[in-house]
């Protein structure tokens, strides 16, 4: 069953320039995204830096306002949801923040922000709440000692678990998870990843797991989505997109990463052209100006995310989309 | 051949309300011109607070240089005023920082941000910054940077913002680049071409960097040397050949065991170190890495084991590590 419904999902941020302050565009940060999210699975969404992955898996639990497109979250749209409504729903929708050190409150104790859900949420308080914010700490490998210390006193990763730790603490059905893991060294990595894996088999929770770690979220993901420019251009279960990628981005993509073999480099399809900006985006294909197999129709008609099965792809040329031959 | 920097016997502490949290205890390496050493280490070991012990930017009266020394082209850093401190950092050694948000100001474009680095420190003209600015941004892969040197570091994805820093830190050509998680947030398509950009500067101009990162990927194909470091101490160090040809150290060892994949691509678990590191409020005796080690024994917990040359240019503190005929 689909536990989220993303349809069309649109987020443009106006920019503004010259004297007056008018707008002089948009940064087509989302742009036209539709997704499903089935229970109790992982869907991995991987893309270049500033493709609109943030901004998507904010826009899904409202932190950002969408400009346009339906969320429906347990059938329920929540893009029409006033702040009441939105506000019980966050109960279930947890988000684990890219950046720790912008989304902790320097004020306040490590602690408390951990158990503070589950304070304005009435779940736990007093000696539980501390108990159970205890237990949180231990799994994510930090020391009961700091429980009363500040997000200023810890290092880059400890206070990226204390966000793992905060998103946790409600066992929330859906967990958007932002580049959860990229401060941890792979041991700690793997502690949180084995944690994450737990809590899901026994709440049947589901993570929307962003990364750019490839390895990451091969390893995590049933599915994954590979966005670019503000678009999914392609989808599929995890080891066939690895094996089986179509769309020639996606192919760019995981041609390399590095590996931690200093006598084998490794190989990468290095894209050529200028990095494409989402405030012009190119026509057709975005991809287009970059693609070794462009043709003429790729930078004239913008080729639809076409499914078979549950592997799709939004390319002229390669997948079950595909109108033209290689050339 | 000297050293440009040489990192002796380096502690540092923080005093907090519960005690003295000893986060470096006793660190020593040096980095020679154009060479790059990388750093490594479980989340929380001390590798950021070494970094910032080296460019004096601790937080006065928290935290301090409680021992050893910072020698900078042979001239101790901790005898420079205030005033020549300031001078160094940014002229001749940089830093970019894991978190961007520490070292990005919020109210300002990022454009001026970079401008005002580069007027500040090669007494530009302003529009010779901003060309210059427009022109580090490219470097950085930044989309359209005309467009977007007006942006403010909110209106930045993660990625870009860390890109920007890393535009800040290079923008002043400096000899030794303190380099701090500084592809965490980047895809391997960007991570390539700013690690790419790092070494062309370092053919260039001779530049030195301490690279500090969990990738051992990264670590790999970057570094000239490799220090592991568990609990504020070096308990490896070696060239990249060696050191992931033959871990010594069973941390060194563990932590290498944890990459997802390197091991069995298809184990549904990843291996983490067991166990949690000890409280740098309290160090135990002996081996600080005993209580998670598969190896201990009764002698681990005697004294601290020291870092012997196990064989040519392979250091390793480990009691249970024998010596090779070679050394
Ligand atoms: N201001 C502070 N007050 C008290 N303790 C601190 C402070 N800053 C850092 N520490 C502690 O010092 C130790 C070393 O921190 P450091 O930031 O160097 O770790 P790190 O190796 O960079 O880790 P990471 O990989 O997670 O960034 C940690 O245990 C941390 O909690
Ligand atoms: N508040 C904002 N105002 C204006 N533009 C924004 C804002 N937030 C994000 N953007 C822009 O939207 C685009 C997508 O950003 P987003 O943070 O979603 O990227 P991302 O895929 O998460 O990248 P990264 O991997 O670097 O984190 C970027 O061009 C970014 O500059
Ligand atoms: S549609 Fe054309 S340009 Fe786009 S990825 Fe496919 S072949 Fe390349
Ligand atoms: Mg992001
Ligand atoms: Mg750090």
């Amino acid at each position: 069953m689909a536990l989220l419904e993303i349809k069309n999902l649109v987020k443009h941020f106006p920019i503004s320039g010259g004297f007056f302050g008018r707008k002089t565009g948009d940064v087509k940060a989302v742009d036209g995204v539709s997704l499903t999210v089935e229970n109790g699975e992982t869907l991995g969404l991987v893309g270049e830096s500033g493709c609109g992955k943030s901004t998507l898996g904010r826009c899904l639990l409202r932190l950002i306002e969408p400009t346009s497109g339906d969320i429906i979250f347990e059938n329920k749209n929540i893009t029409e949801m006033n702040f009441d409504a939105m506000r019980e729903m966050r109960r279930k929708m947890q988000i684990i923040f890219q950046d720790p050190y912008a989304s902790l409150n320097p004020r306040m104790r490590v602690g408390e922000i951990i158990g503070e859900g589950l304070q304005i949420h009435g779940i736990a308080d007093g000696a539980e709440l501390k108990d159970r914010v205890m237990a949180l700490l231990a799994k994510v490998g930090l020391r009961e000692e700091q429980y009363g210390r500040y997000p200023h006193e810890f290092s880059g990763g400890q206070r990226q678990r204390i966000g793992v730790a905060r998103a946790l603490a409600l066992n929330a059905k859906f967990i958007v998870a932002d580049e959860a893991v990229s401060a941890l060294d792979v041991s700690i990595q793997a502690q949180i990843l084995n944690l994450l894996q737990d809590l899901q088999e026994e709440y049947d929770l589901t993570y929307f797991f962003i990364s750019h770690d490839l390895r990451v979220v091969e390893h995590v993901s049933d599915r994954v989505a590979v966005m670019y420019l503000g678009k999914i251009v392609e989808i599929a279960p995890a080891d066939q997109i690895y094996t089986d990628g179509q769309h020639p981005y996606t192919r760019a993509l995981l041609s390399a990463a590095p590996v931690p073999d200093p006598t084998r480099k490794a190989e990468r399809i290095v894209l050529q052209g200028d990095v494409p900006s989402p405030i012009n985006p190119p026509s057709g294909c975005s991809f287009h100006p970059r693609c070794p197999f462009a043709q003429k129709i790729c930078s004239e008609e913008e080729p639809p995310l076409v499914l078979d099965g549950n592997h799709g792809a939004a390319c002229h040329v390669f997948g079950p989309g595909a109108t033209v031959k290689p050339n | 051949m000297s050293a440009l920097l040489q990192i002796k016997e380096l502690q540092t502490s923080f005093f907090t309300s519960d005690g003295e949290v000893r986060a470096v205890d006793g660190v020593t390496f040096d980095i020679e011109e154009g060479k790059t050493m990388g750093l490594v280490g479980e989340s929380g070991c001390g590798k950021s607070v070494t970094a910032l012990s080296v460019m004096q930017l601790l937080s006065k009266g928290v935290g301090e240089v409680v021992g050893g020394e910072v020698l900078y082209r042979g001239k101790n850093l901790a005898e420079f005023s205030e005033a020549e401190m300031r001078d160094i950092r940014g002229n001749e050694i940089s830093m970019i920082f894991q978190e961007p948000m520490t070292s990005l100001n919020p109210v300002f474009s990022i454009g001026d941000q970079i401008a005002e680095s580069v007027r500040l420190h090669q007494g530009a003209s302003k529009k010779e910054a901003r060309a210059r600015a427009i022109e580090m941004l490219e470097l950085v892969k930044i989309a359209e940077p005309q467009k977007r040197i007006n942006d403010f570091p909110h209106q930045l994805s993660g990625g870009m913002r860390q890109r920007v820093m890393i535009a800040m830190a290079l923008s002043c050509n400096p000899s030794l680049l303190m380099a701090d998680e500084p592809t965490t947030a980047l895809d391997v398509t960007i991570q390539a071409q700013i690690l790419e950009l790092i070494k062309e500067l370092q053919e260039q101009l001779g530049m030195s960097v301490l690279l500090i990162t969990h990738d051992l990927g990264v670590v790999a194909e970057q570094a000239d040397e490799v220090a592991v470091m568990y609990a504020g101490k070096i308990v490896e160090r070696a060239k990249p050949e060696i050191i992931f040809a033959r871990p010594a150290h069973p941390y060194t060892i563990g932590l290498m065991n944890s990459v997802p994949g390197v091991i069995d691509k298809s184990a549904k678990r990843l291996e983490a170190i067991p166990g949690i590191v000890p409280s740098p409020l309290d160090w135990p005796s002996g081996c600080r890495f005993r209580d998670r080690c598969s190896q201990a024994e009764e002698k681990c917990g005697g004294s601290q084991p020291d870092l012997i040359e196990i064989e040519p240019g392979h250091w390793v503190s480990c009691l249970k590590v024998p010596v090779s005929a070679a050394a």
